[in-house]
């Protein structure tokens, strides 16, 4: 390699952090890194506390959802670990959180403009990071929890039990507060997947044709709303990450006793 | 970042502003400091006019156009890339001296001239385009604007290569450059692969010469460029999902077999 290939024009230097930027651009990685620490650190102790009544009435975190088949005790480890890979799989290899993480996490840049961490960069094209290529492997089986957490979300508006803590309570078709929090829930995961951009690339990015027929046509209409949805990706990926958090700690102080899920049924 | 107060300007009035100038060439310079007068609406690359035709005459710096369209002004203002013609100084906290430097990822010439020669020789490698046979007797083509818009993003590039400058892949390791080609080349990537009428794939050369893994999105391209392209969500994450399409996704490779699809 010629020496003015490695070259850098001064004054400006290689290394760590070296920049000559005289704004806060530190600020937007800390806040994000400080955010994701506390929301995905939180799911990750709840996806462990499987002794912590997890569920009530009409109710499931969506930690848990799908509810396993069977008796959990048969499991000698929380049964979320069962399928949480794939949303945690998911997110991990999301086009916004890589973003987010490459520059709040592994620093690669911190910001733009400021010096990366790391003597050598080879980004995604070596492992462990080739990895990412997965992401939409990932996508497809978080197409089916978008159905699964729909189900949780509308099963939460018919009760089955008739006595919750000792309490009778009515069954049947109604409507609570945890009913409304689980639609939210469901609502900002699905617009979440409903982004993201290999989603984006499977309804119609990869074709290079969208007037052959009538499939393409359709497919750009698609395509267009999708593109459209996938400009707030990042808004939908923390939208539905702070909610899934919400809805887990109101279904388990409901379900702890600690506070009273307002609904038709008579309350629990 | 502060907001100089600038607002009570009148024409024809003027304050004092420091520009840090960077002067020298590839073995090494120094920031000089200019103090100089600023009038009411002017953009860095006016007060360096006045720098230039005032106190330092043969202060080398790339401009044309003045209206953000040459791509010729790239510099960094207090260390970020931009094009100085379309940063304002109202922008700019002016109680402070400001500095101006030359893009970093490319080898300088003299003051704020830099080599961008690393950039038309990626362009030379891309696999050009290559049309399919004309619709018409006369050689012309049909297009329907549904497949062509998607390109027209693309092609509002001005080759101001600060894409280029700000990605960390080069300009914190220069020794990349031999294997990536930078955003501005995926852009044209993009186009190209995009066009309703191109019958070339160059799915391959965008993964092996182009080096598309080394960028981890971190979308600072996308954050620089001054024609508002969305270069990574509308080029580079669609190319590297055509990477996986070829080469990632066993569910495709079984689909192409049984149905004898490529």
């Amino acid at each position: 390699m010629a020496q003015v290939d490695r070259a850098v024009s001064p004054p400006h230097r290689l290394g760590f952090l070296r920049t000559l930027r005289t704004d806060a651009w530190w600020f937007e990685p800390a806040a994000i890194g400080i955010g994701l620490s506390v929301f995905l650190g939180y799911l990750t102790v709840s996806a462990f506390l499987d002794g912590w009544a997890y569920e009530i009435g009409p109710y499931l975190t969506p930690v848990f959802e799908p509810k396993l088949a069977g008796s959990f005790d048969a499991w000698y480890f929380s049964p979320a670990l069962l399928i949480l890979w794939v949303p945690v799989g998911f997110r991990a290899t999301c086009y916004y959180y890589r973003r987010a993480y490459y520059r709040s996490y592994l620093l690669s840049p911190p910001g733009c403009a400021v010096g990366d961490a790391g003597k050598k960069y080879s980004g995604e094209s070596t492992f462990p990071l080739v990895m990412q290529n997965l992401h939409r492997f990932f996508m497809y089986a978080a197409l089916v929890f978008v159905v699964l957490l729909w189900i949780g979300a509308i099963r939460s508006f018919y009760n089955t039990e008739s006595i919750i803590d000792g309490v009778a309570v009515e069954t049947g078709w109604g409507i609570g507060l945890g009913s409304i929090v689980l639609v939210i829930n469901a609502t900002l995961l699905m617009m979440y997947s409903f982004s993201c951009h290999s989603f984006r690339h499977l309804v119609g990015g990869g074709s290079s044709c969208f007037s052959c027929s009538a499939v393409s046509r359709a497919r750009k209409r698609i395509w267009d709303r999708v593109s459209a949805w996938n400009e707030s990706h990042r808004t939908w990926a923390w939208a539905s990450l702070i909610w899934i958090v919400f809805t887990d700690v109101y279904i388990r102080l409901v379900a702890n006793g600690h506070i009273t899920d307002p609904n038709t049924w008579g309350g629990f | 970042m502060t907001q100089a107060d600038t607002s009570h300007l009148e024409p024809g009035t003027s304050r004092t502003v420091t520009l840090r100038v960077f002067r020298g060439d590839a073995s090494g310079g120094e920031f000089v400091d200019y103090t100089v007068e600023m009038d009411e609406g002017q953009v860095v690359l006016d007060v360096l006019h006045t720098v230039q035709a005032t106190q330092a005459g043969d202060l080398a710096v790339r401009w044309n156009c003045k209206a953000g369209k040459c791509g010729s002004c790239s510099a960094e203002v207090n260390g970020k890339p931009c094009l100085m013609c379309m940063t304002r100084m109202n922008t700019l906290d002016v109680s402070k001296p400001i500095s101006v430097t030359p893009i970093k990822t490319f080898p300088l010439i003299k003051d704020l001239v830099t080599d961008v020669s690393f950039n038309y020789e990626g362009a030379k490698q891309i696999p050009a385009f290559a049309p399919r046979a004309p619709d018409a007797a006369d050689g012309s083509y049909r297009m329907m604007q549904q497949d062509i818009e998607r390109g027209q993003e693309f092609r509002k590039c001005i080759e101001c290569f600060l894409c280029q400058d700000v990605c960390h892949v080069i300009r914190d390791h220069p020794e990349n450059k031999p294997n990536f080609l930078g955003p501005r080349q995926f852009v044209r990537l993009a186009e190209l692969e995009m066009h309703p009428l191109d019958t070339a794939d160059r799915t391959e050369f965008i993964r092996e010469a182009g080096g598309i893994a080394y960028c981890n999105i971190t979308k600072c391209c996308t954050e620089v460029c001054p024609e508002s392209i969305h270069i990574t969500d509308n080029a580079i994450i669609p190319l590297k999902e055509r990477v996986v399409d070829k080469y990632y996704d066993p569910f495709r490779w079984i689909f192409g077999k049984l149905t004898g699809r490529d």
